[in-house]
C-alpha cells in the first residue's frame, strides 16, 4: 500500500512529462502548420475574444482621453437601468420586442409557403430560374435595399409618380413613425424571403418520396399529403429556425435601422443595438452603453441555450447535441 | 363559375409542359387547374416585386431627358433613347469615382487576405491530431455562438489606431468563423492517402498546401471567395463606424449620402465640370446602377454555389 501511494507521483510525473515531451514534438513536427493558421487564428482571437476584456468600461466612468487605465470604477453604477429604468431604454426595449414578434409572425412563415409552391412545380428549368430571381436580393447591402425602398414607395418614388400622373392623393409611407414597423418587416421580407427558401426547399427534396406514393395509393388527396406528411416532416426544420430566432431576437436590423432613423424619430424606431451605438458612440456615454450592450449580449446567449433545452424537451435535435 | 373554369383551363392547357419534361410521378393525380392558376399567380407576383424595382432603376438612370420629364421627375419604366450621361458625369472623377475606387481596392486586398487566412486557418484545423487544433475549434465554436457587442468592438479598433484608416474595413471582419469551417469540412473530405504520401516523399505541410490542398479545393476557394467578395463589396456598418473622413469614403457611405440621405450632388462630387448636370434622380439611379452591378456579374456564379456551400456548413459544422 505505501508504496502505491508513493509511487503514484512519480509515476503521474512521468506521465506528465511524458505527455508535455509528445506534445512538444507534436509541436516541432507541426511548427508550419501552425504558422500557416495564425494568421488567421490571431484576427480571430484579436477581434473576437479580445473585445469581451473592453467590456470592463461597462464598470467604469469611461472617457476615451484617459483611457480604461485611467477611468474611475464605479462599480454598478451603469447598470442602473436595470432597476431604476431609463425610458429611452424602455422604449428601445419595447420596440425591439414588437419587432422581434411582428417579424417572426410575418416574415417568417413565408419562405415555408414559397418552398412549397417551388418545390410543386413540376419543370426543373422553370424552378430553377424562379429561385435565381428570388434569391438574388438575398445579396444586397441594407444601403442598397433601403434606397431601392425609398425610390419605389417614397413621395416621389415611383408608386407616387404614378399617383400623380393619374390624379390620385399621394401615399405617404416612408418617413412616417406609424408605418416604420410595417415598412422595416416588408424590406426583410423583400430581402431574405427568396433566399429562406433554400433550407425548406432542401428540408422538402429529403423525404421519402414512397410515403406520398403509399398514401395517394390509400386515396389522400394533394391537401391531405402537404397535410399529413409534408408540414411533419419539416417540423424540425421550422423548430431549428425558431431557435435560431429566439436566441437573436433581441438584435434586430441594426443597419436597416439606423439607415432610416433620421426621417421617423426615435420614438418609432429605437431599438435596442441603435440605442448603444447612439448613445454610446455618437452620444458619448460610453459605460451605460457598454453595461447595456452587455446585459444584451448575457441574456442572447442564455436565449440561444433555453431554446435548446426547449427543443430537446420536444424530442428535436436543436442546434447542439445535449 | 364557367367562366373561370373557362380560364382555368386556358391557362393550365398553357401552362402545361410537354411531359417529355414532365417529372409528374404516375401515382400523382393531374394538379387541379384552379390551384396551378392560383399557384402561377402567386409565383408570379413574387417574381415582379423583386424584378419591377431593379427594372426600374436601371430604365430610369438611362432614360433620355424627355421622358425623365414626362415622368415629373419620378422613376420611369422605359428609358426612351437609352443615355449614358449620368454614367459619364459620375464616372468623371469627383466623390463617387472615388468611392469606386476605394470600394473596389478593399474588396479585392481584402477577399485576397480573407482567403489566406481562412485557408491556412481551416488547413492548420483539418490535420486531425495537429499541435493545438482542438482548442482552436473550440475558440472557433466560441465565436459562432456570441457576437462581441459594439462598444468593445469599436474600442479594439481604436486603440489598435485604425479609426478612420481602411485597415478598419478588412482587419476585423479577416475571418468569417462559419467560412473556416465550411472549408475545413471540404479540406477534411480530400483523401487522407495524398497526404500520407506526400509526407513519405517528404513535402513539408505548406508543400502539401500549396501543391495538393489548394488546387484540388478550387471549387470551395471560389465559392468562399465570392462569399467574402460580397461582404466586403456590402459592408456598410463598419465603414460608418470606423472611416471619419469623406475623401475615405467606400461606395456603400456615398450610397447613403446622395441616395438614402438625397443629399444634393454637386460639381465636387462628380468632378468634371459638366456644362448642366443630369436630373438628380438620374445621378443617383446611375449610383445605384454603380453599386449593384458587381453584384449582379457575380450574381450567376453565387447562386450556383452559395445554396451548396451553405448546406456543407449546415451539415458538418
Amino acid at each position: 500500500m505505501a508504496i502505491d501511494v508513493e509511487s503514484r507521483p512519480a509515476i503521474a510525473g512521468r506521465v506528465t512529462a511524458q505527455r508535455g515531451r509528445r506534445s512538444w514534438q507534436r509541436f516541432r513536427r507541426d511548427k508550419l502548420l501552425v504558422v500557416l493558421g495564425v494568421p488567421g487564428a490571431a484576427a480571430l482571437f484579436l477581434f473576437q475574444y479580445v473585445p469581451l476584456l473592453g467590456n470592463i468600461i461597462a464598470f467604469q466612468d469611461y472617457q476615451p482621453f484617459t483611457g480604461i487605465d485611467g477611468s474611475p470604477f464605479v462599480g454598478l453604477d451603469n447598470f442602473s437601468f436595470l432597476w431604476e429604468g431609463n425610458s429611452t431604454f424602455l422604449n428601445a426595449l419595447a420596440n425591439t420586442l414588437i419587432l422581434t414578434v411582428i417579424q417572426t409572425v410575418f416574415v417568417f412563415p413565408i419562405p415555408l409557403a414559397l418552398a412549397l409552391l417551388l418545390s410543386s412545380l413540376a419543370g426543373e428549368r422553370l424552378k430553377g430560374l424562379l429561385q435565381s430571381v428570388l434569391y438574388l436580393p438575398h445579396f444586397l447591402s441594407w444601403v442598397i435595399v433601403v434606397a431601392i425602398f425609398q425610390q419605389m414607395l417614397g413621395n416621389a418614388g415611383m408608386l407616387n409618380t404614378f399617383m400623380v400622373q393619374n390624379d390620385l392623393p399621394i401615399i405617404h409611407i416612408i418617413g412616417v413613425p406609424e408605418l416604420f414597423k410595417a415598412l422595416l418587416t416588408s424590406q426583410a421580407i423583400w430581402k431574405d424571403a427568396g433566399w429562406g427558401t433554400i433550407i425548406f426547399l432542401a428540408a422538402i427534396a429529403q423525404i421519402d418520396q414512397e410515403q406520398y406514393e403509399a398514401s395517394a395509393v390509400d386515396g389522400a388527396n394533394a391537401w391531405q399529403r402537404l397535410r399529413y406528411i409534408t408540414l411533419p416532416s419539416l417540423k424540425g426544420i421550422f423548430i431549428l429556425l425558431l431557435i435560431l430566432r429566439l436566441g437573436s431576437s433581441l438584435s434586430v436590423g441594426f443597419e436597416q435601422i439606423i439607415l432610416q432613423q433620421g426621417p421617423v424619430g426615435l420614438d418609432a424606431s429605437e431599438v435596442l443595438d441603435t440605442w448603444v451605438y447612439n448613445n454610446g458612440i455618437v452620444g458619448g456615454d460610453w459605460g451605460m452603453s457598454a453595461a447595456v450592450g452587455l446585459v444584451k449580449g448575457l441574456v442572447g446567449v442564455l436565449l440561444v441555450i433555453g431554446a435548446n433545452k426547449l427543443a430537446h424537451k420536444f424530442g428535436e435535435q436543436g442546434i447542439y447535441q445535449k | 363559375m364557367s367562366k373561370i373554369n373557362e380560364v382555368t383551363s386556358i391557362a393550365s392547357r398553357t401552362l402545361k409542359r410537354p411531359t417529355k419534361n414532365s417529372r409528374r410521378p404516375a401515382w400523382m393525380e393531374k394538379p387541379n387547374p384552379l390551384t396551378q392558376v392560383l399557384k402561377f399567380i402567386a409565383l408570379g407576383v413574387s417574381v415582379l416585386l423583386v424584378i419591377v424595382p431593379f427594372w426600374s432603376i436601371i430604365a430610369t438612370s438611362l432614360a433620355d431627358k424627355q421622358t425623365l420629364d414626362k415622368s415629373a421627375g419620378g422613376m420611369v419604366l422605359w428609358p426612351g433613347q437609352p443615355t449614358f450621361e449620368a454614367y459619364g458625369a459620375v464616372l468623371s472623377g469627383g466623390t463617387v469615382t472615388r468611392a469606386m475606387i476605394i470600394s473596389i481596392g478593399i474588396t479585392v486586398i481584402g477577399t485576397f487576405l480573407s482567403l489566406a487566412a481562412t485557408a491556412g486557418l481551416a488547413y492548420w484545423l483539418s490535420r486531425r491530431d495537429a499541435f493545438g487544433a482542438r482548442p482552436m475549434l473550440l475558440l472557433l465554436l466560441g465565436a459562432l455562438l456570441f457576437s462581441p457587442g459594439l462598444i468593445p468592438g469599436y474600442l479594439v479598433v481604436k486603440e489598435l489606431n485604425l479609426l478612420d484608416s481602411w485597415w478598419s474595413l478588412i482587419l476585423p471582419v479577416l475571418v468569417n468563423a462559419f467560412n473556416v469551417i465550411v472549408m475545413r469540412a471540404f479540406f477534411q473530405e480530400l483523401p487522407q492517402e495524398l497526404f500520407d504520401s506526400a509526407e513519405i516523399d517528404g513535402a513539408s505541410s505548406l508543400t502539401v498546401l500549396t501543391r495538393i490542398v489548394l488546387p484540388l479545393s478550387k471549387a470551395v476557394l471560389a465559392v468562399i471567395g465570392l462569399f467574402y467578395a460580397v461582404a466586403y463589396w456590402n459592408a456598410f456598418f463598419n465603414a460608418m463606424l470606423y472611416i471619419q473622413s469623406t475623401e475615405k469614403w467606400p461606395m456603400a457611405l456615398v450610397l447613403r449620402a446622395f441616395v438614402v440621405d438625397q443629399t444634393a450632388i454637386g460639381g465636387n462630387q462628380v468632378g468634371a465640370a459638366t456644362e448642366a448636370l443630369p436630373p438628380q434622380l438620374q445621378l443617383q439611379m446611375a449610383i445605384l446602377v454603380i453599386s449593384l452591378v458587381p453584384i449582379l456579374i457575380v450574381y450567376p456564379f453565387l447562386q450556383r454555389h452559395f445554396a451548396k456551400g451553405m448546406m456543407i456548413g449546415a451539415v458538418k459544422g
